[in-house]
Parts: structure tokens; C-alpha cells; sequence
């Protein structure tokens, strides 16, 4: 296929990688505790973003049961159900769970963060790790 | 978030809304098992619902509401109704998590939903819980 | 009954539902929250030395959770490796928290019960991790074991918080890139059981998809297990911890992580496309090798006891990554072997380390002097088996596993087997210089010292009384019920040793995959 079809055919998956890229560009590069936070949260939401996306067919609708199907399954012929007009629905439920885990993350990262300022007074890396070496020498 | 005097505006809303959030947020653990929604989704509603009122009304006000003390208890009794639906399907014979040996009259695939909607319930009570409890802990020393 | 056929999901689930009580229990009386959790990890312990020997006579289990039978339903597994790794965390885990009420008790007061319930929630983590049969059922253990580890880790020092961040962020990434690579596998194999995906994978081998997923999963395991040069974290992460938490993560934390990555590397993608197609082992035998030279040296310019331990943590995780690299059956061998020995040797080195800082305040190593070996004899004697073990003196365990390793370099082709012969030989020296300073410094010196003697400046004693005075130095020695986990462990050692072979060909000779 020609390259402007394959870069438009794949967008789902592009997208994810600029986001995953982003969230570690914000992990490396930024000085702020918070903004490395928030560049954490970017690359799993990139994650989640490539599982959903590969959960789509084409021409298919929400995986819930319309009217024929439901007829089919109280006359009991549930394998005549034609599974390519639903999306598939498990990476969705795997997602839930890894957005559940992506928040209880955050909030343990923010009570650590909360500690760190309350000891440190400061958020900024470059003035924490001075401060830290003050206290490696003051102690020494 | 320092207000002096009260924005009686924001006060209002946020307690006449409140209450339709959590409804809806009901609505939505309930029908978790055979259309979208859940537990996660209706938990996180109903925290949302109480979180409101703490952000828009003030601690005080919505300490009537829900109180400080309430938030971990309610977490983990969520989570123990998830283990004990699953414990008594192991205690009455089945692997763990078997619905259908719950002791409940019906066919067995109608046990089996009533199964996930105890699960569900558990799980959105727990979700309320936490995120609750999250939201109070870090903000516990900050001057209002 | 109901206990022996649902024995698999026992263990996690008994942690995770305690990991809740045990807030609740200990909400008047503190005192309550340790005789909870000693009694749910003596239950573990029972359950996984059970286990053990269910599977030796009758074969591997499995469990269906919900009955659904998979692949549509999770599965746990019960096989010779994760009976192994279950019991030697569980066993570890239950020695070193006997030791724990005491030393809780003094470095955190008041904090016993939240404290103990994320112990009981990380050990409900590593436990799952270990027994699930389901690929993604084991990226959600991984992270209840995780946000609890970052939990234990925050609560010691005053860096302690820099040091459970920098383990958040690396952490977080490692899981996401796991999850990432089983999101890839999933695409392509439509399956999230370990075993469905064994069946399915031969058929598309060649796929690009496949060599993704591959190296991230090995990527986020390396992570987490600390393989150089993705240990950044570990160090920092062992030293700021709360002595009880260092003694608990270091024996089982990489170990779990070192399991995961044996699982996936040999019984998900089997060995030929690991070691033959690719270059993955090879590389990973090399990183393995800088990882071991590297511990060893910078475990020797470190002075307080703990750090100390800790970059001897990357060297003997370098060992067993060499071991999984090699790919062969003695290699194998070696690496399942040296998880038990190094998780015993690790857990008494640090709970000898927590008894120095219960009685004398401090781990530094140039501090300590030689009133030491008469304050607390058992401790340091504790502290020499370990030493002797770590170094690789028979009959220690330590030797035999650096045995097996040898002799499976030895089976390599080329050169290369030469190269890793060399570098298990020049690290046992390295290790014996960092450790024999320590003993050199408690047991050699005669004792020279003054009555409340802590400084121990023999020439002013010399000038003084014109000879040297033998002082009396009282013993000082911690309590039982911190001195007998530290000396069981020690004991364990050489018993360990003693009876290796009959470990080895009782148990983990069944574990070398076909194909080796």
C-alpha cells in the first residue's frame, strides 16, 4: 500500500505512540514532581487508547444484543448469533481495570508527593536533590 | 479554595444536584451486568456525587453528608462483600467465584446474575469508599 | 476438603481479605494487628509447603476460578516452579515478620496496623503473581504488589519519599510496557492464557508482533527485577527503607520478577525462539555478566551496611539472569536454585543489619568496632555464615548454586562460557573483599578497648597502662524473638546446602522445559 494510506490507515496505533512519547518525554525532561506525574498518567492512558483501538472491526456496533439476536438466544440457538456485528467487548474490560490501577497509582504518587513537600518545601527536582545532599552532608 | 464569605450560587447547586448524581450513579452499578455501566463506574459517580458537595459547599456542610470517619470502613466493607459472595460460592462446593452454588432459588443462570450483582454492588461501594477516603487524607492538614 | 481442593487461590486470596481485617481489628488496640498477620503467614506457609507436595505425588493442578474453563475463564496453575517460588517466599516472609513486632515497634510507633496490612497486601500480591495461569490476571497482582511496595518503602527515613517516587515512576513503566506487550500478544493469539498461547504461538512465529511483545515483557521484568542497567532504583529504594521492609522486599521482590520473566521467556515463547532465532538470551547473559562486576565493585565503596547489601542485590540478580540467559539445563538449575539460596542469605543479612540498628542505632559499617563480637555474638555470627554463603564456600548454599552456574557456562559454545566462568570466579573474590572487611573489623582486632567503649583508640589505652587490657564489654544482644529468625536463617544455610542435591533432584529437576 502506498505510504500515505498506510500512515491513514494506521492512525489509531500513531496516536498512540506520539501520546506514549509525550508522557516520557514529561517523565525525562520535565523538572516538576507533578508534571512527571502527569507525564506518567499520558503514557498509560496511551496504553488504554491501543488496547480500545484494537478492539474495533469494521461496520460493527456496541456489543450489546439487539432485538433478532435476543429472539435467538430464548430459542436457545445462541450460536447463530454472527459475532462480527459487535465489537469485541474484553479489552474494554481490561481497560477498566488498568484505569483503576492508573488512578490508585496517582493517588499513592500524590500522597508521596504531599510527603516529599512537606519535608522538602519544594516540588522542583534540581532544589531536591541539593536539599538532599545538604542532609547527606550535614549528617555525615 | 478559600472562601471567606460563601458563594450561596455554587452552595445551592451543588446540594440540589448532588442527589441526582447519586441516582444515576445507582442506576448505572445496577445495570452493570447486562448493559454498560458496573461497579468502577457507578463507584466512581457516587464519590463524585459526595466529592461535590465538599468542593462546592465547604468541609463543614458536607460533613453532614458523609462524614470524614466513613470513608475506609465503607472501602472495606465493598471489598469484603466481594469476598464473601465469593467465599460462600467456595464454602458450598463450587471453585471460588462460582455463582451458582450461592444459596438462592432460580435456574442456574439467573443465580449467576444475581452472583455478578452482589460482586458489582461490593465493588462500587468499595470504589465510593477509597476515592473518598483518598480525597479526604491528602487534604487532611490544609487550612481551609 | 474444602481446603485441600482450593489450595491454589487459598494463599492470595487469605492476604488480600486479612490485608482488610486487619484495620479493622486493630482499630482500638494496636497491639492486635501482629498476631493477625503471624497468623495469617503461618496459614501461607502451611498451605504452600502442602502444595509442594500435592503436586510431587499427583502432577500439576489446575483451578478453574467460576468453573469457566479457560481460555474463556482465569485459570491457577500449580506446577514444579511455582510451588517452588510459592513456598520460598512465603517461608522467608514468615521468619523475617517474627522478627518484625519488635523492630515495628521501636522505628514506627503507633503505625503498626496500616504498616502491617500493606505487608499482608504486598505478600497477597507476589503470591498471586506467582500462581495465576492468566497473563493479565498477573499485570493486576503486579500492581497490587507494587502500590503496596511503594507504600512500604515510603514510610522510613527522611529520603524515603524521593526513593519510593523514583520506584514509582520506574515501576509504573515497567508494568505499562508488560501490559503493552500482552496487549500485542492478545492481537495476534486472540488468548490471554499462558497455556492457550503456547499452543497458538508456533503458527505465527515469524510475525513482527510477536518479537514486540517478546522484548517488552522482558523489558518491564528486567525493570523490575533490577537487571543493569535498569537497577536504578534499587539501591536508594533498600537503603531509605524501614529495616523490616528491606528484609521483606529484597529476599522476594526481584525473585518474583525473575520468575515472571522465566515463565514468559521459556514456557510462553519456548526456548528455541528465545535462544536459538533470537539473540535475546545471549544478551541478556551479557547484561547479566556488567551486572555482576558492576554490584560487586560498587558494593565495595559503599560504607553504610545497607546500600552495601543492596548493590550486592544487582550482582546476585546478575547471577540468576545468567543462569535464565544460558538456556541450557544446568543453567536452569542454577538460576531456580540461587532464588532459594539468595532469598535465605538476603533475608539474614538484613535482619542482621536490623539488629545492629535496634541496639546500636546505626548500620555503618566504618563505625562499627570490635565490641561488636562481644555485645552481640549471635548476630555476628549470623553474619559470617551469610558472608561465608554469599561468597561461595562449601558447604554453604551459596556454593552450589555458583556450581551449577559454572557448569552450565561450561556446557555454552564458544568462548563466551569461558568469559562468564571467569566473571562468576572474579566476583566471588569481590565479594569475599566487601564482606571479610566487615569481619575483619568485628573479629580480628583484640579487644583493646575502655569500659564504655565505642571509640576503640587502642594506642591511648597502650599509653596509658603500658598493656593491653582485655575490657569487660557486657553482652547487649537483641531478644529472641529477633535473634531466632536471624539464626534460623543462618542455620538454614548450611542445612540447605547439606541437602541440595535432594532439592534439586526432588524438585527442580522437573522444571526444565522441554526443549532445553
Amino acid at each position: 500500500m502506498t505510504t500515505l494510506e498506510f500512515i491513514l490507515g494506521h492512525y489509531a496505533y500513531w496516536l498512540t505512540l506520539v501520546l506514549m512519547m509525550i508522557g516520557l518525554y514529561g517523565m525525562m525532561m520535565k523538572r516538576n514532581l507533578v508534571k512527571k506525574l502527569i507525564g506518567m498518567t499520558i503514557f498509560q492512558v496511551s496504553i488504554i487508547i491501543f488496547y480500545v483501538a484494537g478492539a474495533v472491526k469494521w461496520g460493527a456496533t456496541e456489543p450489546i444484543l439487539d432485538n433478532v439476536d435476543i429472539e435467538k438466544v430464548h430459542h436457545g440457538m445462541t450460536q447463530a448469533i454472527s459475532t462480527a456485528k459487535y465489537i469485541n467487548p474484553l479489552p474494554h474490560t481490561l481497560m477498566l481495570t488498568a484505569i483503576v490501577v492508573g488512578v490508585a497509582t496517582t493517588g499513592v504518587a500524590f500522597a508521596l508527593v504531599i510527603m516529599i513537600y512537606k519535608r522538602y518545601k519544594t516540588l522542583d527536582e534540581a532544589v531536591l536533590l541539593e536539599r538532599m545532599k545538604k542532609d547527606n552532608d550535614s549528617d555525615n | 479554595m478559600t472562601h471567606k464569605e460563601d458563594n450561596p450560587i455554587i452552595t445551592l447547586v451543588s446540594r440540589v444536584v448532588s442527589p441526582f448524581i447519586m441516582i444515576f450513579a445507582l442506576y448505572v452499578i445496577f445495570h452493570g451486568h447486562y448493559s454498560p455501566g458496573g461497579g468502577f463506574q457507578g463507584g466512581t459517580m457516587l464519590a463524585a456525587a459526595v466529592l461535590l458537595v465538599r468542593l462546592g459547599a465547604g468541609r463543614e456542610i458536607s460533613q453532614l453528608q458523609f462524614k470524614k470517619s466513613w470513608g475506609m470502613p465503607l472501602g472495606s466493607l465493598g471489598v469484603l462483600i466481594y469476598f464473601g459472595t465469593g467465599f460462600v460460592a467456595m464454602l458450598l462446593g463450587g471453585n471460588f467465584l462460582n455463582y451458582e452454588f450461592l444459596p438462592l432459588a432460580g435456574a442456574a443462570n439467573a443465580v449467576r446474575g444475581w452472583g455478578i450483582l452482589f460482586v458489582e454492588i461490593g465493588v462500587g461501594t468499595a470504589v465510593m469508599g477509597i476515592l473518598v477516603a483518598i480525597y479526604d487524607d491528602l487534604l487532611e492538614g490544609d487550612p481551609l | 476438603m474444602i481446603l485441600t481442593t482450593n489450595s491454589p487461590v487459598l494463599i492470595p486470596l487469605l492476604f488480600l481479605v486479612f490485608g482488610l481485617l486487619i484495620p479493622l481489628i486493630a482499630w482500638k488496640r494496636n497491639s492486635l494487628a501482629w498476631p493477625t498477620l503471624m497468623l495469617v503467614s503461618t496459614a501461607a506457609a502451611a498451605i504452600s509447603i502442602y502444595n509442594v507436595f500435592k503436586v510431587l505425588s499427583t502432577g500439576p493442578v489446575h483451578y478453574h476460578l467460576g468453573n469457566w474453563v479457560p481460555p474463556i475463564g482465569i485459570e491457577y496453575v500449580l506446577d514444579h516452579l511455582s510451588v517452588f517460588v510459592m513456598v520460598v517466599i512465603n517461608v522467608v516472609a514468615f521468619l523475617v515478620l517474627i522478627h518484625a513486632r519488635e523492630i515495628v515497634g521501636k522505628e514506627m510507633p503507633g503505625k503498626q496496623a496500616p504498616y502491617f496490612a500493606t505487608v499482608s497486601l504486598m505478600m497477597a500480591g507476589f503470591n498471586g503473581i506467582v500462581v495465576t495461569g492468566d497473563l493479565f490476571n498477573l499485570y493486576v497482582f503486579l500492581e497490587i504488589s507494587s502500590l503496596s511496595l511503594y507504600g512500604l518503602i515510603a514510610i522510613g527515613e527522611r529520603k524515603s519519599p524521593v526513593a519510593a517516587f523514583r520506584y514509582l515512576i520506574m515501576g509504573t513503566v515497567a508494568a505499562s510496557f508488560y501490559l503493552l506487550g500482552v496487549g500485542f500478544l492478545y492481537m495476534t493469539t486472540g488468548s490471554l492464557n499462558m497455556a492457550d498461547v503456547k499452543a497458538i504461538l508456533p503458527s505465527i512465529i515469524g510475525q513482527p508482533t510477536v518479537l514486540i511483545a517478546l522484548a517488552l515483557m522482558v523489558l518491564g521484568m528486567g525493570i523490575k527485577m533490577a537487571l543493569f542497567p535498569l537497577h536504578g532504583w534499587l539501591p536508594d529504594a533498600y537503603t531509605y527503607a524501614p529495616s523490616t521492609s528491606s528484609a521483606i522486599i529484597a529476599p522476594t521482590g526481584t525473585k518474583v520478577a525473575s520468575y515472571v520473566m522465566l515463565r514468559v521467556m521459556f514456557f510462553v515463547f519456548g526456548v528455541s525462539y528465545v535462544a536459538k532465532t533470537l539473540p535475546l538470551a545471549a544478551m541478556i547473559t551479557w547484561m547479566a555478566a556488567i551486572a555482576i562486576i558492576y554490584g560487586s565493585i560498587m558494593a565495595i565503596a559503599q560504607s553504610e551496611m545497607k546500600r552495601m547489601l543492596a548493590y550486592s542485590s544487582v550482582a546476585q540478580v546478575g547471577y540468576i539472569a545468567l543462569g535464565i540467559g544460558l538456556a541450557n539445563p544446568f543453567g536452569l538449575i542454577g538460576a531456580v536454585l540461587h532464588v532459594l539460596n539468595h532469598a535465605v542469605m538476603k533475608a539474614g543479612l538484613f535482619l542482621v543489619s536490623g539488629n545492629l540498628r535496634f541496639k546500636l542505632g546505626h548500620s555503618n559499617i566504618f563505625k562499627l568496632d570490635n565490641t561488636v563480637r562481644k555485645k552481640m555474638p549471635w548476630t555476628m555470627a549470623a553474619f559470617t555464615v551469610g558472608a561465608l554463603s554469599m561468597v561461595g564456600l562449601p558447604p554453604m548454599a551459596g556454593f552450589f548454586s555458583k556450581w551449577y552456574l559454572i557448569r552450565g557456562a561450561y556446557s555454552s559454545p564458544s568462548w563466551t562460557g569461558w568469559v562468564f566462568i571467569g566473571v562468576i570466579f572474579l566476583s566471588s573474590l569481590l565479594n569475599a573483599v566487601y564482606f571479610f572487611r566487615i569481619i575483619e573489623k568485628v573479629y580480628m582486632k583484640p579487644l583493646t578497648a575502655s569500659k564504655n567503649g565505642a571509640n576503640g583508640h587502642d594506642h591511648n589505652d597502650h599509653h596509658a597502662a603500658g598493656h593491653v587490657v582485655e575490657a569487660e564489654v557486657p553482652r547487649d544482644e537483641v531478644s529472641g524473638s529477633m535473634l531466632i529468625p536471624t539464626l534460623v536463617l543462618a542455620v538454614g544455610l548450611i542445612v540447605l546446602g547439606i541437602l541440595n542435591a535432594f532439592i534439586v533432584n526432588g524438585i527442580i529437576k522437573y522444571i526444565i522445559p522441554a526443549g532445553m
